[in-house]
C-alpha cells in the first residue's frame, strides 16, 4: 500500500462524493465489501496449506543444478486462502449477478452441470497421450462434437485443436495461405480485405501471415459496401475476413453476392464466428458460402469466460480448405477410434500442428453438454430469444437512446453516443454510471465506425423483468445525463464499487507488474494503510 | 427449455413492443435461400440434465481413467494432486462466470489474482515480469520466438532436440506462415555444444527444454551467454512446473524468455487442455510481450487497485501493427494455478519437488534393474528415458490391456526420427514419469507387467 499511498499525495481523491459523507471504519473495510492485501502482505514462514508426506532420501540426479535460495513464496493456510480468494471473488461482477450486457462478447448463463460433466473421472483426469485403446470414449465425444459443429454450420470439415477464437483464425488463415501455396498463388495474392469494423484480432491475425490488410468501408446502413469490395477485389487478393452477425450487430444481407464476388475473383472467405449465436440452429454459414469460420466455444456454447479465458476455437472448413486443416484430428478405423498425429500418413496436406496435443477438451465436454441439453430445437430457440431480447433493448431505448441504425439487428444492440451530445456526459461516463446501478457496463467504443458506440448483448439467459429493469436503468440514466446538471456525477461514477475509477495512465507510464519486497517498506502494515 | 426463461406471453408481448408480428420478421435480412424454415435436420432435440449426465457417463465409461490405474505418463502433462480447495475456488461463480477484467472498477478480484499469478511465475522462474498467462506453454513457446524475432529484428531461430515434439511442431509451423527459419538441433544429451557453436550474427533465438522432452537436466549459462556475445535471445522452456522447486531457475541461466506449461500446478491432466502458460521475460523486453499485463495503480480515492496495462501492444488497440493477436488468456486456469501455489507456499513447494524427484528416483531403479533395460539419463527431475530390448509402443499396448499406464513410446512423438539417440533406435524409447501420486503397489505393478511384457 505504501506506493498507492505516496502516489496519493496531493490528490483530492477526487470529486467531493457521496463515499466522503461515509464515516471512516477502522478496518477500512464497508460491510460486505473487505480490503484484502495481496498474499505476499499475508504470508508466515511455518504456515502451509498443504501436508505432504516427508520425501524418501534418494540420490540426487539434479545434475549439481539445485536451487540455491528460496523461491519466496508465502507461506499460508488453508482457511487463510479460502477467505483471501472468496473475499477477491466478491470484487468481480459475473454472469451468476446479472444482466452482463457486454456486446460482442456473449456473457449467457453458464450452466454447472457442464462443470460436472468435464469432472467426471474418465474425463477430466485423461492424460493427452494415453493409448488411444484407453481413451475410446474421449475420441467418441470429440467426434460427436465435431458432427454437431459440422452439421450446425452446413460445413465438412472441422480443425478441432485451436485454444481460442484468435488462435482459429490464425488456423483458418493458415489454411488459406496454404491451399494458396497449393495453387501456386500465395505470393501474388498478398492482400486481406477486412471491414473497418472488423474485430482486431483479424487485421492482427492477417499482419501475422504477413497480408496486406486493406480496410473495407461500411455503408450507411452499417453493412459492408458492395461496390467498394467489387472495386478492392482483384488478382492480388487472398481473402477477405468478414463477421457475420458483423459487429454492428446487424446481418450482412448482401452476403451471398459479397460471397460470389470473393469467389469470382479466386480469393476466400474467411468468416469470424464470433456472434454465431445470433443464427445458430436458423442459418448455415456453409449455405452463405463461407470458406473457413471458427466458433467461439465459449460465446455461442456457453463454456464459461472465466476472467479471460481459457477459450476454444475450432475451425469449421469448406470442402476447398479441408485437406489443410492441421493436425491432429480424430477417425474411426472400423470400430476404433484413432488420432492422426503429426506425420501420419493422410489424404490433403496438412499445414502443420497448432497447439500440444488435442485442443481443449474441457472445453469441448462443456460445449457438448450445452449442446445435447439444448439440441436442434432449444439451439434454434436460443438464437431467436437472443435476438429478440437485443431488439426488445433496442426498441425499448429507441426513443431515450440513438439506435446507430435503422431496421432489426440480430442478437445486439448498438447505440452511438448522439443522445449525449452537448450533455458533458460521454459513453465512458455513461458506462461507468451503470455500474452503480448494479450492472456490468455494454462494450463500448467498438465497432469503432460508430460515433462513442455502446454496444448492448442481452442474451437469451435474461427473464423479461430483468430486462425491462435494465431498460428502466438506462432510461433513467439517459435521462440524467440530458438534464445537463448531472455531468459531474457521471464524472465521479462508480461511487459503489469495490474501487472508483482507475488511473489507468499512470498503470501504463510507470508499469508495476508483480509484487516486490521494496513496494512495502518494513513497518509499513498494509491493512493499517488500506484502513487510513 | 431450462435455460431459457422467457414464455411465450413473454416474447408476444416483446415482439408487440418492437412493433412486428413474428421473431422472422427480425431475421428478414437473412438471405431467403439461406433461412432454415425448420430446425437444422439430423440432430436430435433437447435432453434433461439427468439424460446428460448419462451421456457423459458413458463416454467416460469407455476411457480408462488414470485414478485407478498405475499411472507412470508425462511427456509434457503431467498427474498431481489438486486439492479440493482449488477447484472450489475456480467453481465460484464471481471467478467462472466472468468476462476479461476490462471494467477494473468492478473486476478487481480477477486483476488482483493475475497480479498475484504474474508475481508468482517471476518467482518461480527467476525473471523480472510475467504476463497474465497465454494458452499454454506449447503456444507460449511459440509466441516467445515471434517476440525474440521483435526484439532482435532477426529471423532465424535455433531449437534444440531436447524440445517437447509438439512444440517444436507448432514453431515450424509458425515458422513456415509467418516467415521465419527454424532449424531443429540434436537431442540436447548431445546438443549442448553443437547449439553453442551454432548461434551466430543472425540467430534470433535459441529454444532449450529444461528438463529436456528426455528428462535430462542441464545449465544453459553457456549458452546464454553464447546467445548475448551474438545478439541473440535464450529461451528456455519448463513443461514440468513443479521442477522450479528444486531446480536453479532459468533466470539465473541468464534465459531472457521463460516459457512454462503451467498444467502441473492446480490444473488435471484434461485429456490435454485447457492448461495455463506461464511467459517471463526481462523488463527491458517488457513492452515486447505478448497477452494480456495486470499492473498496479490508484483510484480516483487513491486506493491501490489493478488494470490491465500496456495494452498499446495489443490487437484491440493497435490492429494489424500488434504485437500478437491472442486476445484470451487461461484466466481460469491461472487462478487455479495460483490458488494451488499459495496453498502450497515455499515449504509445500519445495517438499512437492522433493517428493517428485524422489519417487522417479526410486521408480528409475527399479526398472533399470530389469534386465535388458537401460535408464538413459544421467539427470532428470521426474521423468526420465530409458531404451527396452524391444520396440516400446507395443509393450505400452500390452501394459493397457492390464490397465497399467506406463509412459509414452517415443515413437509416437517422433515417428521414424532416426536422428535423435542415434546408438538407439527410436522404437525401444520409453519415457517414464512419476509424481507424487506414485505408489509402492503402483510401481511394483509397472516393474512386474514390464518383466514380463520384455
Amino acid at each position: 500500500m505504501a506506493q498507492s499511498m505516496d502516489r496519493s499525495q496531493g490528490r483530492s481523491g477526487g470529486i467531493a462524493t457521496g463515499s466522503s459523507m461515509e464515516a471512516p471504519t477502522f478496518t477500512g473495510n464497508r460491510a460486505l465489501q473487505i480490503e484484502e492485501p495481496l498474499i505476499f502482505e499475508m504470508g508466515q514462514p511455518g504456515r502451509t496449506g498443504v501436508d505432504l508426506p516427508e520425501p524418501p532420501k534418494v540420490k540426487d540426479r539434479l545434475n549439481g543444478l539445485r536451487r540455491a535460495g528460496e523461491v519466496g513464496l508465502p507461506g499460508l493456510s488453508e482457511p487463510q486462502v479460502v477467505q483471501h480468494y472468496t473475499r477477491l471473488s466478491q470484487k468481480n461482477y459475473a454472469i451468476d449477478m446479472g444482466v452482463y450486457p457486454l456486446g460482442s462478447c456473449t456473457m449467457k448463463h453458464n450452466p454447472r452441470i457442464n462443470e460436472k460433466v468435464a469432472r467426471f473421472a474418465g474425463i477430466g483426469d485423461l492424460h493427452p497421450l494415453q493409448p488411444v485403446s484407453t481413451v475410446q470414449g474421449a475420441l467418441e465425444l470429440i467426434d460427436r462434437l465435431a458432427h454437431w459443429l459440422k452439421t450446425l454450420t452446413g460445413m465438412p470439415a472441422v480443425a478441432m485443436s485451436p485454444a481460442a477464437g484468435a488462435h482459429g483464425e490464425m488456423c483458418g488463415m493458415m489454411a488459406i495461405a496454404a491451399a494458396l501455396d497449393a495453387k501456386g498463388e500465395r505470393a501474388k495474392r498478398r492482400t486481406v480485405l477486412a471491414p473497418e469494423s472488423a474485430h482486431g484480432t483479424n487485421p492482427a491475425t492477417a499482419a501475422a501471415l504477413g497480408f496486406t490488410v486493406k480496410p473495407i468501408p461500411a455503408n450507411e446502413k452499417g453493412r459492408v459496401d458492395l461496390a467498394a469490395l467489387k472495386a478492392a477485389l482483384g488478382p492480388d487478393v487472398a481473402a477477405i475476413m468478414l463477421t457475420n452477425p458483423n459487429t454492428c450487430g446487424l446481418f450482412e444481407s448482401e452476403i451471398v453476392e459479397i460471397s460470389k464476388a470473393v469467389h469470382d475473383a479466386g480469393a476466400y472467405f474467411y468468416c469470424d464466428g464470433a456472434n454465431f449465436n445470433a443464427i445458430v440452429g436458423r442459418v448455415r454459414p456453409g449455405d452463405l458460402g463461407v470458406d473457413c469460420m471458427h466458433i467461439n466455444l465459449h460465446k455461442t456454447f456457453s463454456t464459461p469466460h472465466g476472467g479471460g479465458g481459457p477459450g476454444a476455437g475450432p475451425v469449421v472448413l469448406s470442402a476447398a480448405l479441408a485437406p489443410y486443416a492441421p493436425y491432429p484430428w480424430i477417425v474411426k478405423n472400423g470400430d476404433k477410434w484413432e488420432v492422426a498425429e503429426d506425420g501420419a500418413k493422410v489424404d490433403g496436406a496438412p499445414l502443420g500442428r497448432l497447439k500440444a496435443f488435442h485442443g481443449q477438451m474441457g472445453m469441448f465436454t462443456r460445449a457438448l453438454a450445452y449442446i445435447m441439453s439444448h439440441g436442434a430445437d432449444g439451439l434454434k430457440q436460443v438464437a431467436e430469444d437472443a435476438v429478440l431480447s437485443a431488439n426488445y433493448v433496442m426498441a425499448a431505448l429507441q426513443d431515450t437512446m440513438t439506435p446507430a441504425f435503422d431496421g432489426p439487428c440480430m442478437h445486439e444492440a448498438l447505440f452511438d453516443d448522439t443522445f449525449l451530445k452537448d450533455t458533458g456526459v460521454s459513453t465512458l461516463d455513461f458506462a461507468k454510471a451503470m455500474i452503480d446501478e448494479g450492472y456490468h457496463p455494454m462494450t463500448m467504443y467498438f465497432p469503432l465506425v460508430v460515433h462513442g458506440a455502446m454496444l448492448i448483448e442481452p442474451t437469451e439467459s435474461q427473464a423479461k423483468e430483468d430486462l425491462d429493469q435494465f431498460i428502466g436503468a438506462l432510461k433513467s440514466l439517459a435521462e440524467r445525463a440530458k438534464s445537463g446538471t448531472a455531468a459531474e456525477a457521471f464524472k465521479a461514477a462508480p461511487l459503489y464499487s469495490p474501487r472508483r475509477r482507475l488511473d489507468e495512465t499512470l498503470a501504463a507510464r510507470k508499469p508495476i507488474l508483480r509484487w516486490k519486497p521494496s513496494n512495502n517498506p518494513p513497518g509499513i502494515d498494509p491493512m493499517k494503510q488500506a484502513a487510513e | 427449455m431450462r435455460y431459457l426463461p422467457l414464455t411465450d406471453a413473454d416474447r408476444r408481448d416483446m415482439l408487440a413492443t418492437i412493433g412486428v408480428k413474428s421473431v422472422d420478421e427480425l431475421f428478414r435480412d437473412v438471405p431467403q435461400s439461406a433461412r432454415l424454415g425448420a430446425k437444422v435436420a439430423g440432430l436430435p432435440d433437447h435432453l434433461g440434465e439427468l439424460e446428460v449426465e448419462r451421456a457423459f457417463q458413458a463416454y467416460a465409461a469407455k476411457n480408462v481413467s488414470p485414478s485407478v490405474a498405475p499411472f507412470f505418463i508425462g511427456a509434457g502433462a503431467y498427474r498431481h494432486h489438486v486439492p479440493a480447495t482449488v477447484d472450489y475456488m475456480i467453481q465460484r461463480g464471481e471467478f467462472l462466470t466472468s468476462y476479461t477484467p476490462y471494467q477494473p472498477e468492478v473486476t478487481q478480484g480477477t486483476l488482483q489474482y493475475l497480479f498475484e499469478f504474474q508475481t508468482q511465475v517471476t518467482l518461480l522462474t527467476g525473471m523480472e515480469v510475467a504476463n497474465a498467462s497465454m494458452y499454454d506453454g506449447s503456444t507460449g513457446t511459440s509466441e516467445a520466438v515471434l517476440m525474440a524475432n521483435r526484439v532482435t529484428r532477426r529471423h532465424k531461430a535455433l531449437i534444440s532436440g531436447g524440445l517437447h515434439p509438439h512444440y517444436r511442431a507448432i514453431i515450424e509451423t509458425t515458422a513456415k506462415w509467418e516467415g521465419f527459419q527454424a532449424t531443429i538441433g540434436k537431442v540436447d544429451a548431445e546438443g549442448l555444444e553443437e547449439l553453442i557453436a551454432s548461434v551466430d550474427k543472425e540467430t534470433s533465438c535459441v529454444v532449450v527444454q529444461n528438463p529436456s522432452f528426455f528428462g535430462h537436466v542441464r545449465d544453459f549459462t553457456r549458452l546464454a551467454e553464447a546467445c548475448h556475445a551474438a545478439g541473440a535471445l535464450l529461451i528456455v522452456v519448463v513443461t514440468e512446473v513443479v521442477s522450479l522447486g528444486l531446480l536453479k531457475p532459468p533466470g539465473e541461466m541468464g534465459a531472457d524468455i521463460v516459457v512454462c506449461e503451467g498444467q502441473s500446478i492446480g490444473n488435471g491432466l484434461g485429456f490435454g487442455g485447457p492448461y495455463v502458460g506461464l511467459f517471463a521475460t526481462k523488463e527491458k523486453y517488457m513492452r515486447q510481450m505478448p497477452g494480456r499485463l495486470v499492473g498496479e495503480t490508484v483510484d480516483a480515492d487513491g486506493k491501490r487497485g489493478f488494470v490491465l496495462t500496456l495494452s498499446t501492444r495489443e490487437q484491440h488497440i493497435r490492429r494489424e501493427k500488434a504485437t500478437s493477436n491472442i486476445c484470451t488468456n487461461a484466466g481460469l486456469c491461472a487462478l487455479a494455478f495460483t490458488v494451488h501455489l499459495t496453498l502450497l507456499g515455499e515449504a509445500g513447494f519445495r517438499r512437492l519437488s522433493e517428493l517428485n524427484h524422489a519417487k522417479a528416483s526410486q521408480l528409475a531403479d527399479k526398472v533399470g534393474a530389469l534386465p535388458g533395460v537401460k535408464v538413459l539419463n544421467d539427470s532428470f527431475f521426474n521423468e526420465f528415458t530409458v531404451s527396452l530390448p524391444k520396440a516400446a509402443a507395443p509393450v505400452v499396448e500390452t501394459l493397457a490391456a492390464k490397465r497399467i499406464l506406463g509412459g509414452v513410446p517415443v515413437s509416437r512423438l517422433l515417428p521414424g526420427d532416426k536422428s535423435l539417440h542415434s546408438d538407439k533406435s527410436v522404437e525401444n524409447l520409453l519415457l517414464l514419469a512419476a509424481t507424487e501420486t506414485a505408489t509402492e503397489e503402483g510401481m511394483a505393478s509397472l516393474v512386474g507387467a514390464l518383466k514380463e511384457a520384455l
